[in-house]
């Protein structure tokens, strides 16, 4: 422990990266306790924009802005938005009021 | 010069914001509210827009911003008559003068 | 600049705990809509423009959107959340040792990354990939694995919603809010205006087949609310719609062919051709982005049968 946080500063990363981490702490708790379906999805959806922060985070190197993790996430962020789509479909399937196709 | 000016702009377009706010926070129903938001945001979005564009490095950024204020505008003012009609359908009707409304004048 | 980005720490934290944590699904939504926003903003802090662009389209717009419509077609026993049971308060010791558990350990995990990057390795490529702007090399040709997979899932998502159900029209709301019509003709040129910009800009500059995709989806979804899309609905141009839909997927498996009999080798394009391959790669990608976006939104398969 002491070895990783000697040569820790308050600086923007570090900010980011407990901001991550508590993101990413709160939605889990929030995806295995609540039981509204919405509300899980919700909190996936948070849970995915906090591991994009920390896939941008690792983008900052020393030499520079590393791009693979920012396509990646480009990519991460349309297939987030597809889940969330196809989960939603799916609920009202259950509860629209015109019989199904 | 062109520095102090900007500054100047921006920093008399903040009490705006924090008028709206206010007015966010404590006006009793959806429409007085509506009115502080987009009434008064718009006023200060102006003002720091204009602030920035007095700073900005050239004559096309400058314009820019001038752009997305306009958008803004655009935006905000549809948008807030969308929400007061749809309140107006929906929801509670507006408060009256007479009625009684234990916010007002205070 | 480190008290601006404590503020949007502060700011993304509310919105998410607000989202999370209190009842009501209406202001749920409403506050996953504003955490997109700081979002998007913590992504322009960090330097990663392209992602804040996709974000502020996709996280603040069009999520919000397919949730309120969703939102609005349940039926009133499904739209709040039932208030926790009283094994809640027990559970919360625990839960909040967890959450301090998980915390400290990411955060411990994340500071002691190594960062090596490949930042060196790109820069080598970037001349060779037919695009100057690293993030769209990457994406389209670098790396063009990734987008084709991702295509390839946002089309299984289309296909799945399309089995579920059909598309049910939205009631024209143009009678009651009148300046809907109005703003999305007003703002309709300048999606266009932007959607364009971004192509054109991605292959120098941040932008590209997916900020623009999205940009041009959010302004799609504008004109489907106010029912200006009729086509889409309509069985005669269904066919039409479904060859728009596989554009980009069909692009990228033609390129991965020209490149098998070109060079022998899968993807394996001449370097002079590149850039042409990628531009057109880039415009059917972001086109079929567009409409998979705005057909999310109809939660359906449209023009079955009238």
């Amino acid at each position: 422990m002491r070895l990783i946080f000697a040569d820790t500063a308050l600086t923007s990363e570090t900010l980011f990266a407990l901001l991550a981490a508590l993101l990413m702490a709160l939605s889990l708790v929030s995806v295995f306790t609540t039981r509204h379906l919405i509300r899980r999805l919700l909190a996936l959806n948070i849970l995915s924009s906090a591991v994009f922060l920390l896939m941008v985070l690792t983008a900052r190197t020393t030499d520079g802005i590393d791009p693979v993790p920012h396509a990646l996430v480009l990519t991460g962020i349309v297939v987030s938005v597809s889940t969330t789509a196809v989960v939603l479909a799916l609920y009202l399937r259950r509860y629209r009021m015109k019989p199904p196709c | 010069m062109r520095e102090l000016l900007g500054a100047g702009f921006i920093l008399l377009g903040i009490p705006f914001f924090i008028a709206s706010t206010v007015g966010l926070l404590r006006f009793p129903d959806v429409y007085t509210r509506l009115h502080a938001l987009t009434k008064v945001d718009n006023v200060g979005l102006g003002l720091i827009c204009l602030g920035l564009a007095v700073q900005a490095s050239s004559i096309a950024v400058a314009l820019k911003i001038v752009l997305i204020w306009g958008l803004i505008l655009l935006a905000s003012s549809t948008g807030a008559t969308l929400i007061a009609s749809s309140a107006l359908r929906h929801g509670p009707p507006p408060l009256r003068s007479d009625s009684d409304d234990s916010h007002a004048g205070r | 600049m480190l008290v601006v980005d404590l503020l949007l720490a502060l700011a993304a934290l509310a919105t998410a705990g607000q989202c999370l944590l209190l009842p009501g699904l209406f202001r749920a939504v409403a506050n996953l809509m504003a955490f997109g926003l700081v979002m998007a903003l913590i992504w322009v802090r960090l330097e990663a423009p392209d992602v804040a662009l996709a974000e502020a389209a996709i996280g603040a717009g069009i999520t919000g959107a397919l949730l309120l419509t969703a939102l609005g077609q349940l039926p009133a026993s499904q739209r709040d959340i039932q208030p926790a049971r009283d094994g809640l308060p027990r559970r919360i010791i625990p839960i909040t040792i967890l959450v301090l558990l998980i915390t400290g350990m990411l955060w411990a995990a994340i500071l002691g990354l190594p960062k090596p990057g490949l930042v060196e390795e790109v820069a080598t490529l970037l001349p060779e990939s037919g695009a100057e702007h690293a993030v769209t090399a990457l994406l389209l040709n670098l790396r063009g694995i990734d987008t084709l997979l991702e295509i390839t899932v946002m089309l299984c998502a289309v296909a799945t919603i399309w089995s579920l159900q059909q598309a049910i029209p939205p009631p024209t709301l143009s009678h009651y809010y009148p300046g809907l019509p109005t703003l999305a003709r007003w703002l309709h040129p300048l999606f266009l205006l932007m959607f364009s910009y971004f192509l054109w800009q991605g292959t120098h500059a941040p932008g590209g087949a997916f900020p623009a995709g999205a940009l041009l989806g959010a302004g799609g979804v504008l004109l489907l609310l106010t029912g200006s899309i009729a086509w889409m609905y309509q069985r005669a141009y269904n066919l039409l719609l479904r060859w728009l839909l596989a554009a980009g997927l069909l692009l990228f498996l033609i390129t991965a062919l020209a490149g098998l009999l070109m060079t022998g080798t899968l993807y394996g394009l001449p370097p002079r051709l590149a850039g042409y391959f990628i531009i057109a790669i880039e415009v059917a990608t972001a086109l079929s982005i567009t409409l998979m976006l705005m057909t999310f939104y109809l939660f359906g398969r449209p023009g079955a049968q009238q």
